[in-house]
């Protein structure tokens, strides 16, 4: 047999050697320990609580210049919703300097002609809304709440003037997977994929680089290992490592926040692994290049951390990019991974996506892979 | 002493440029993570693709689905032949939203009576669907009121009139490449002082330094000085490509803005001094800089506004300095914000700086004594 040939008996010692040598750098330098258990659980804590996109404590004034049952009526519609932080004034003036400092995000104004437009029919009677475009995002929730509070209101003052047929047409809106729309319930799990990005590239390029920058990457290529060998002991560890990690988040996560999971673990587990093994290979190719660890950690932000929150569809709707840099989102193996990852958690075992979406992930893996051996094998002759 | 302090400073410059990486890594990404953040980091809603699923043959129905064709938000957008398909539609990511209309739809409505439009959104994407969502709307409600109209129903006459001020149409890069001045220059200000002990440290150099006549202080001040000026020049790089590249609108004062990055640059130096001073290697230097930008950023309200987050983490972002960065660079850029409520940004900052220089300092001390 192969197996019990003396070769494959030396490089199965040569590895376990090497692995073993690994984990014990891994548990004797803490900040590896703190990079991933700790670090993971802050994330998962900042994700979970301090990032949210639902809006429901908007604070906007409301400037009443005319103070009749009409407005009055507006107001309360305002004031009833619960998605407003109302202050109520009568001068617009002063909301501006709020505007100014950001203590109010919007500003309502009812002016003082309003009833008396309203009451005839050849004048339209305007509403203003005032939003502070510095905050872009939130401008445009104060923009489809308040248009969402007005259109209420018209229904109710349709009903009680007894305007029979409006509206005609009713809306049901119906958001499947996450009823509740809880920001977080697809936050957190797109917020794994930063996390193994992380362990995955931003460690394991920062020790491999560690070996080149102190020399001890010389001391290890005197010895009998082969380059295969080398990179498998350093890889071995932090795939461990990482899907232990993984593991931690995704019960804490089920624990803290409560996030629904609605696929099965096992698929979990293997699009992890394969996620786990892209990220590494990129983790290994930047330590080949930079062999610098001031280097490696700049790199494995760029390459790794930034695309991983940025360019992945996990905060930020890809559609909405322009054209080259949709383009770019294609190699950012962290959009397959935050893709899957949502569908998991919030829709099930979908097969058809999750398929479509490994398969471009490993593919990238396998160039990162074949670029390092490539390098490396350079570099040593 | 201060002419070690210059030689301190001259030598922590070359430290900085010699390393042809380091300087790589000083100039080229944060150009690249500008020019990225700049126009992917947008929360805006646009060429998301729908689906439409008209089982009604009548008039009324096909109008409305030509309005949906009508508006620029959706400009892809499938038809779908039946209800079954409306599942792996969404499943499979095909499309965020579902227009469903039924069977009756035109005959309940030219007989004047409720129809309704189902929507179907993937709650996967809430974010998105819910602005999604409020496009459709107001789709429909336009199209109610037309047909209100059309059929003689008496009508509302008000209307609501929008405006945005300091950034018109609401184009994200507006917000994004003031907030960015702050985030980049935060990131490389920590990267040079956090590492700059901790790579001397593992290269040995540090001993020689202490064996040098320049005292903790010379050297501390000679490590603080480059890093601040690095990182306002950084930060300047940005500003300028803001200004000159993307035309932003610069409405305030410039001297106003260099105030506040410089004492917001000196506190972020402080945090990366003391980061610097506790780690023993360069890998523990990158995590201590790591655990403190990413709280920084995401709670920053760079990502998502403060007022969102839970009441109890909310004073958590005090500790923050470039929570106060970014109010006044967006303030100083699209607001002409006023001295006053500048100043009432930066004195927070300012007492954050001095906390993190001293405790900078007198870590450093220690650790060499």
């Amino acid at each position: 047999m192969l197996q019990d040939s003396p070769i494959s008996i030396g490089r199965a010692r040569r590895l376990k050697a090497l692995i073993i040598k690994e984990f014990y750098q891994i548990i004797r330098d803490p900040s590896s320990i703190m990079i991933s258990i700790v670090l993971p659980l802050v994330l998962l804590f900042l994700y979970g609580f301090g990032v949210s996109l639902d809006l429901d404590h908007l604070r906007v004034a409301l400037v009443l210049e005319d103070t009749s049952p009409d407005a009055q009526s507006f107001a309360k519609s305002m004031t009833d919703s619960h998605y407003f932080d109302v202050k109520i004034g009568r001068d617009r003036r002063e909301f501006t300097q709020d505007i100014l400092k950001g203590a109010v995000r919007g500003m309502v104004v009812v002016p003082s002609y309003f009833t008396a437009f309203r009451n005839r029919q050849d004048i339209i009677a305007p509403i203003q809304v005032i939003t502070d475009g510095s905050e872009p995002n939130t401008a445009n929730f104060v923009q489809n709440y308040v248009t969402g509070a007005w259109q209420n209101w018209l229904r109710q003052e349709a009903i009680s003037q007894d305007l029979t047929g409006l509206p005609l047409v009713t809306t049901e809106s119906r958001f499947w997977y996450n009823e509740e729309l809880e920001s977080r319930n697809f936050l957190v799990p797109g917020s794994l994929a930063i996390i193994m990005t992380l362990i995955g590239t931003l460690l394991t390029s920062l020790v491999v680089a560690r070996e080149w920058e102190r020399g001890t990457m010389e001391a290890i290529m005197a010895t009998p290992v082969t380059i295969v060998e080398l990179l498998i002991g350093k890889l071995v560890p932090y795939f461990i490592l990482g899907m232990g990690s993984m593991t931690l988040c995704v019960i804490t996560a089920r624990l803290l926040y409560d996030t629904p999971f609605r696929g099965s673990w096992l698929l979990l587990e293997f699009v992890s692994a394969c996620f786990l093994t892209t990220a590494l290979g990129l983790g290994l190719l930047i330590s080949i290049v930079t062999k610098n660890q001031f280097a490696a950690a700049q790199a494995a932000m760029v390459a790794a951390f930034l695309p991983a929150y940025i360019l992945s569809g996990f905060l930020f709707e890809i559609g909405s990019m322009p054209l080259p840099i949709q383009l770019l989102t294609y190699i950012v193996a962290a959009k397959y991974f935050v893709t899957s990852l949502q569908t998991l958690f919030l829709v099930g075992d979908i097969w058809s996506l999750i398929i479509v979406n490994v398969i471009p992930m490993l593919l990238i893996g396998l160039i990162f892979f074949i670029l390092s051996s490539r390098l490396s094998v350079k570099r040593l002759d | 002493m201060l002419n070690r302090i210059f030689a301190l400073i001259i030598k922590e410059f070359l430290a900085v440029w010699r390393d042809k990486k380091s300087r790589f890594v000083l100039i080229v990404p944060p150009i690249i993570q500008l020019f990225i953040f700049a126009f992917a980091a947008t929360l805006d809603v646009k060429n998301v693709p729908i689906g439409i699923l008209n089982r009604d043959n009548g008039r009324q129905g096909f109008e409305l689905a030509q309005r949906f064709h009508g508006s620029p938000v959706f400009n892809k957008i499938i038809y779908l032949q039946s209800v079954d398909e409306i599942g792996p539609f969404i499943d499979n990511m095909r499309g965020v939203m579902v227009v469903s209309l039924d069977e009756q739809f035109s005959r309940n409505l030219e007989a004047q009576q409720p129809a309704q439009v189902q929507l179907i959104l993937d709650g996967r994407k809430s974010n998105t669907t819910q602005i999604v969502a409020g496009y459709a709307s107001s789709i429909i409600q336009t199209f109610n009121d037309d047909f209100a109209a059309l059929s003689g129903f008496p009508q509302q006459n008000t209307i609501l009139v929008i405006r945005n001020w300091f950034n018109p149409n609401l184009l994200y890069y507006w917000y994004n490449i003031p907030s960015l001045s702050g985030i980049l220059t935060m990131l490389v200000a920590l990267l040079v002082t956090a590492l700059s002990v901790a790579r001397e440290r593992e290269l040995g150099t540090f001993d020689q330094l202490l064996v040098s006549p320049a005292t903790p202080f010379e050297i501390l001040v000679g490590k603080t000085v480059p890093a601040v000026v690095i990182s306002m020049l950084e930060g300047s790089l940005i500003i300028f490509v803001g200004v000159f590249i993307f035309q932003i609108p610069f409405t305030g004062s410039l001297f106003l803005l260099y105030c506040s990055m410089f004492v917001f640059v000196l506190a972020i130096v402080g945090v990366g001094l003391f980061i610097s001073s506790l780690s023993q290697t360069q890998q523990q230097a990158v995590l201590g800089s790591f655990l403190f930008m990413s709280p920084s950023v995401l709670l920053s309200g760079f990502a998502t506004p403060i007022e969102n987050m839970p009441a109890w983490l909310q004073p958590v972002t005090y500790l923050i300095p470039l929570r106060y960065y970014l109010v006044v660079a967006k303030g100083i850029f699209l607001k002409d914000m006023p001295g006053d409520i500048v100043f009432n940004n930066i004195w927070p900052t300012a007492i954050i700086a001095l906390c993190t220089l001293t405790a900078a300092s007198w870590l450093f001390k220690r650790r060499l004594q």
